[in-house]
């Protein structure tokens, strides 16, 4: 049980799959209800309105005090089945994504999540996944310059 | 960063995937390689250029003969790439579950 991602070199999407040891149910329910997503997220929930023509609002405070908001509009929601959606990251060069959630049943009340991301171009798609592979490596020079700066003080 | 994306251009093509898989379990020459494709020989030995340039695959002089085998070092790259992005969704993901396994719906 651990999430896969498949992005193929030259494509502007990816999936990343998932099998949970949860009813489709819950696993559903967990991207729905914004106290839940609240948690698994790590982030607050402004606006979740889980329905066609919907539209969801998040926001995170990061340890530096910036405010970062997440947002888009839900086009399809099919109880325990899919959730069609748009995400975006407000105020940055990043362009707005096409998220299409399946949440399918497996035996033994187990599920799987697959998420097919389609992003604006190749290198929109390709930035997007190094994201979090620059962002260790910037984490890891702040802290190599907060080091630093102690020793001068 | 042209390293890298040499790295990937290497890993983009299906038969140069299936010749990384083939040759995690032992070093293999050409020929050896070469057997497990339909495609013509030239097109086997320009895959395994390609895999060689980007120091995917390493050569290995034996005897008379040339075994190519793995650049582990090199395959943690491709991987360690994505990873955190794996990882960023992994974390999140084990929240998830957690949180549902002792969920109580909502009156």
């Amino acid at each position: 049980m651990k999430t896969e991602i498949i992005a193929e070199e030259g494509r502007q999407d990816l999936h990343i799959i998932r099998e949970f040891d949860l009813p489709t149910e819950l696993l559903y329910t967990a991207f729905i209800e914004p106290e839940i997503v609240e948690q698994w997220m790590g982030t607050k929930v402004i606006k979740l309105d889980p329905a066609r023509h919907g539209s969801y609002q998040f926001e995170t405070t990061d340890p530096r005090g910036s405010v970062h908001r997440f947002s888009g509009t839900i086009h399809e929601v099919e109880s325990n089945k899919k959730i069609t959606r748009t995400f975006e990251m407000e105020n940055t060069p990043f362009p707005v994504q096409l998220e299409f959630l399946s949440f399918d049943p497996l035996p033994d009340h187990k599920s799987r999540l697959t998420m097919h991301v389609i992003y604006k171009s190749v290198t929109d798609r390709d930035n997007m996944l190094r994201l979090p592979f620059e962002q260790g490596i910037n984490m890891a020079h702040n802290r190599l310059q907060e080091i630093f700066n102690n020793k001068k003080n | 960063m042209n390293l890298r994306r040499d790295v990937f251009q290497g890993i983009a093509d299906p038969t140069r995937r299936a010749i990384l898989l083939l040759v995690t379990t032992q070093a293999m020459t050409a020929g050896a390689i070469a057997a497990n494709f339909d495609s013509a020989r030239p097109t086997v030995s320009k895959h395994l250029q390609i895999l060689t340039e980007c120091e995917l695959l390493k050569q290995q002089p034996n005897g008379r003969e040339i075994y190519y085998h793995l650049n582990l070092k090199k395959m943690k790259e491709v991987a360690g790439f994505i990873e955190p992005f794996r990882k960023m969704w992994e974390d999140r993901f084990v929240k998830l579950e957690q949180l549902m396994k002792v969920y109580k719906p909502k009156k």
